[in-house]
């Protein structure tokens, strides 16, 4: 009886959610695969035969995952020795830190294509000065188009992650276990290889896991930062798509993608369960120390100059980009020619051209603050219950299915999203053709996987002895529910929701489809500034970028300011 | 001088200071425990040793040579931790194995001493257990056979038992010290309790609020101790404010439940301890018994402790601990107690604090 009424309670939780991801990812997704696989004359195998068989298309795959896996290990190596900074030392600014490596993660990759540009592009900082300096008349600095660029804009966004992920466990691991190593007679190099990095695995493999998933499906950074000569799946289904519109092709080439997204999630279980040991993890104050020595001070010197470095300065050289002058000729461009402006600004205001789709920035950033606000309270609407049912029967069958099943839309293409949303979601049973709807609808798909990794831990946080506590002083359980549970949670829920609004801001993949052209949001105006030609345009995509960046960036400081609260606390 | 020897030892910590002017000496084969209340810098002055901190001000050598610089890796020092920090992801034996690889020390050499350790810490046959799966009582002897199988020079134990349970840690405290004596180990011994110090340390050093207060033998320590504070540290706990004054030429203290014999210099100001142990109820001393001195109070309240009494007398206004056999014939709450002491045992005196 008890056990009918568990099953009863969470199948009513998962329902929602449930018809939510039938109804606007399956669905459309199936549709516009159907659809686009139905049009081939060779019938369903050809266009998988030729995406696996004709070496131009196996090239982009292999490129695919190499250089994912290249971006993974790199990102690793870089954020490792800033996620073990944060963990094991106690100094002023650390949530400064952490908020500015946050920045880059929810940046759009038109801003940060953009923000590299304005630092070492032809007409960038670097290239400026260096031509002043050395009084060279081309820019020495080659950078964007290679495949340097890729890869550093790669660990650019995604460093945080290791920083959040590897550092945040790390920071609550005995200290003791590696002096333990070393009185034992381990060297520091021998106790990282034999005890700190086995012990760290499970969070490395996250970290990794998640890295790689958005490296594999990267899509802007190569199409911007890349140039022609670097394709990725995701860039190849979107040529196919609007270029070729070699439909059948783009949609195995889909279908492989997703294949691989899930092939890797199921591998990254499996191989979790294996890594995962009982730690008895300690509290902050007991595993980080100050910086007292001389050498460790140098030592977080030296790694806070390259992550803030990194991490930062192109998105200051873009904000500084976007208050200067846009010289019209290249012969002209120096550095003593620049003049501080707020012409880039003020332009946005004017219709020039007497656009019939012209929308003043206002307007567009009303917008996206509309969407992100519906999309908050969507994903976290439907990822609450989700994430409860996920957190509570961690080894049930449903919940064994459904843990990479959530993580799908991370690893789909936009593009595919998107087209999927304009063919399935506009006739009956569901007819929101051109309805402000979608958009919102969209960006919950892409937030709802974060909004469920967020909240997962924070309620497994949540020690039964606290509810039986409850209980025994006479809570009923839905007293349980808002005065135990609710309260216990509610940071998390903040960090979710900043996490799901921020990823709506910077959306642009699905929403360049689906948006309606008089309702546009602020990454589609930077683009279609980007998109025209002239100086002025360029210097209008960079305030509307470092408008963006403002926004987005006063979200991650909102997280910075209610981050969970430590393990043990409660 | 062989052993290990620290000198004027000093270490801060972001502006408090946490040691200061600590120094004492291990002599080989000797066990040395390190004995104060929680936060005195006990654990400080082991991680210094093992070379996890750097001293600020000080010298540690062994058999004469300074350890300054000395990485703790090469001091071939074992560490036995409070929560014994055994390795989560290794099993029994790799755990043990760790401090052995470490040293180039081979396979099949490896295992036999991996055996060995089992066998001396009373747990044989369990290598391919998972250190998760183990009770208390054999991670303590786990942790304990991985520090000892690398036949450290010095081994540190820090409070060992503290995480264990009161009739566990009675009888670990027994087979450590019976292991620690059969393998001859230099070690040095933090703990909180005095008798767990009692009972393994040749010698107890004192410690409070980063300083040495007494080094000794047990016994020494507690028939003599050194201030008010390691009186009251050892539960010791009378001490009453008091000035000289000569009575018929005769030494002695003026206090607050009046004057007794004691050997002190004219007008000195004095902390006097009245030792809870040292005294009798009046009617069990002997008649012909000669320089006893007898004080008379109401009896407030008594705890049963097996073997003792422990009662708590108000002599002239001012309450007093005293031990009594649990033989003794006590009145009842609010009676009257008179007791007997020798004040050469019973009454010792402090330079004011």
């Amino acid at each position: 009886m008890k056990q009918s009424r568990h099953i009863f309670r969470t199948t009513a939780l998962w329902i929602v959610p449930l018809a939510f991801l039938v109804l606007f990812y399956f669905y459309p997704m199936l549709r516009i695969l159907s659809i686009s696989l139905g049009r081939g004359e060779g019938g369903l195998i050809a266009p998988f035969a030729e995406a696996l068989t004709s070496p131009a298309q196996r090239g982009i795959i292999w490129f695919t995952i190499w250089q994912a896996v290249l971006s993974t290990l790199l990102t690793l190596l870089f954020g490792l020795p800033g996620a073990y900074l944060l963990a094991r030392y106690q100094f002023r600014g650390n949530g400064v830190v952490m908020a500015l490596t946050g920045i880059p993660f929810v940046m759009p990759t038109l801003v940060v294509a953009a923000a590299f540009n304005a630092l070492i592009g032809p007409r960038g900082w670097v290239n400026l000065a260096l031509m002043e300096w050395l009084d060279l008349s081309q820019p020495p600095v080659e950078f964007i188009n290679s495949l340097s660029a890729i890869l550093l804009a790669h660990i650019f966004y995604n460093t945080t992650i290791v920083l959040r992920m590897v550092g945040d466990f790390w920071s609550h691991i005995d200290p003791r276990l590696s002096q333990a190593s070393r009185v034992l007679g381990a060297n520091n190099w021998q106790t990282l290889r034999q005890i700190t990095l086995p012990l760290l695995m499970p969070a490395i493999a996250s970290a990794a896991l998640l890295i790689f998933i958005f490296d594999f499906t990267s899509f802007g950074v190569i199409l911007v930062l890349g140039g022609p000569r670097f394709v990725t799946l995701e860039v190849e289904i979107y040529n196919q798509t609007i270029s070729l519109f070699n439909l059948p092709l783009a949609a195995s080439l889909s279908i492989i993608q997703l294949a691989c997204t899930l092939a890797f999630t199921v591998f990254y279980t499996r191989l979790s369960i294996r890594l995962s040991r009982p730690l008895s993890l300690r509290p902050q104050r007991y595993t980080q120390k100050r910086l007292t020595s001389w050498r460790s001070r140098i030592m977080a010197g030296v790694i806070l100059t390259l992550l803030v470095g990194l991490e930062t300065v192109p998105l200051v050289a873009l904000a500084a980009r976007s208050f200067t002058t846009q010289d019209q000729g290249r012969s002209q461009a120096s550095l003593s020619t620049q003049r501080l402006t707020l012409a880039n600004y003020q332009e946005l205001t004017i219709n020039r051209r007497n656009s019939l789709f012209y929308v003043p920035p206002t307007q567009a950033i009303i917008n996206s603050l509309a969407y992100a606000s519906a999309t908050v309270v969507l994903a976290l609407s439907l990822g609450l219950p989700v994430a409860w049912t996920l957190a509570r029967d961690r080894d049930s069958v449903l919940s064994r299915v459904m843990d990479p099943i959530l993580m799908l839309p991370l690893g789909t293409s936009a593009v595919t999203l998107g087209l999927g949303f304009i063919v399935a979601l506009n006739h009956p049973p569901v007819d929101l053709r051109a309805s402000p709807v979608l958009v919102p609808l969209a960006h919950t798909l892409v937030a709802f996987p974060f909004v469920v990794r967020s909240l997962v831990p924070a309620i497994r946080s949540i020690r039964p002895r606290l509810r039986q506590a409850a209980a025994v002083l006479g809570a009923a359980e839905s007293q349980v529910l808002l005065q135990v549970d609710l309260p216990l949670v509610g940071r998390a829920m903040l960090v979710a929701a900043v996490f799901a609004f921020t990823i709506s801001l910077g959306e642009f993949g699905a929403t360049a489809l689906i948006a309606r052209p008089d309702r546009p949001t602020i990454p589609i105006m930077i683009y279609r500034f980007i998109s025209q030609p002239g100086a002025l345009n360029y210097g209008q995509a960079l305030a509307l970028s470092t408008i963006l960046m403002v926004t987005t960036s006063a979200g991650m400081l909102a997280i910075e300011r209610f981050r969970i609260a430590e393990v043990g606390e409660f | 001088m062989d052993g290990l020897q620290l000198a004027d030892i000093e270490k801060s910590f972001g502006g408090t200071r946490a040691v200061s002017g600590v120094s004492f000496n291990v002599s080989p084969g000797e066990i040395v425990a390190l004995l104060g209340p929680s936060g005195c810098g006990k654990s400080t002055i082991l991680a210094i040793i093992a070379g996890l901190e750097r001293p600020d001000r000080g010298q540690i050598t062994w058999n004469g040579e300074d350890l300054e610089g000395m990485p703790t890796h090469k001091r071939n020092f074992g560490l036995m931790f409070q929560d014994f920090a055994l390795f989560p992801h290794m099993n029994v034996s790799d755990n043990i194995a760790f401090g052995l690889r470490m040293e180039g020390v081979q396979g099949g050499e490896i295992q036999r001493r991996v055996q060995q350790a089992l066998a001396l810490v009373g747990l044989p046959g369990i290598e391919q257990r998972d250190v998760n799966t183990l009770s208390g009582g054999e991670q303590q002897r786990v942790a304990l056979a991985r520090s000892l199988a690398p036949q450290p020079r010095l081994l540190m134990l820090d409070e060992p038992l503290g995480s264990l349970d009161r009739t566990l840690r009675e009888r670990l405290i027994i087979e450590l010290g019976d292991i620690l004596h059969k393998t001859r180990q230099t070690a040095v011994y933090v703990t909180h309790d005095q008798e767990e110090a009692f009972t393994l340390a040749d010698r107890v050093v004192l410690m409070n609020a980063g300083q040495v207060m007494q080094v000794d033998t047990p016994q020494a320590i507690y028939h003599h101790p050194a201030s008010p504070f390691v009186a009251q540290f050892l539960g010791l706990g009378n001490l009453l404010d008091g000035e000289a004054q000569i009575i018929d030429g005769k030494p002695g203290v003026r206090t607050a439940i009046g004057w007794l014999p004691a050997a002190v210099r004219p007008h000195e100001k004095v902390a006097l301890l009245l030792r809870p142990d040292a005294v009798q109820l009046a009617e069990t001393v002997k008649h012909n018994t000669d320089g006893y001195w007898y004080l008379e109070g109401e009896l407030l309240s008594y705890t049963f402790r097996g073997t003792t009494y422990r009662a708590i007398i108000d002599v002239q206004g001012i309450p007093l601990t005293f031990e009594f056999p649990s033989s003794s014939d006590l009145p009842g709450i609010g009676g009257t107690v008179r007791i007997g002491f020798d004040p050469q045992e019973a009454v010792q005196v402090f330079p004011a604090p």
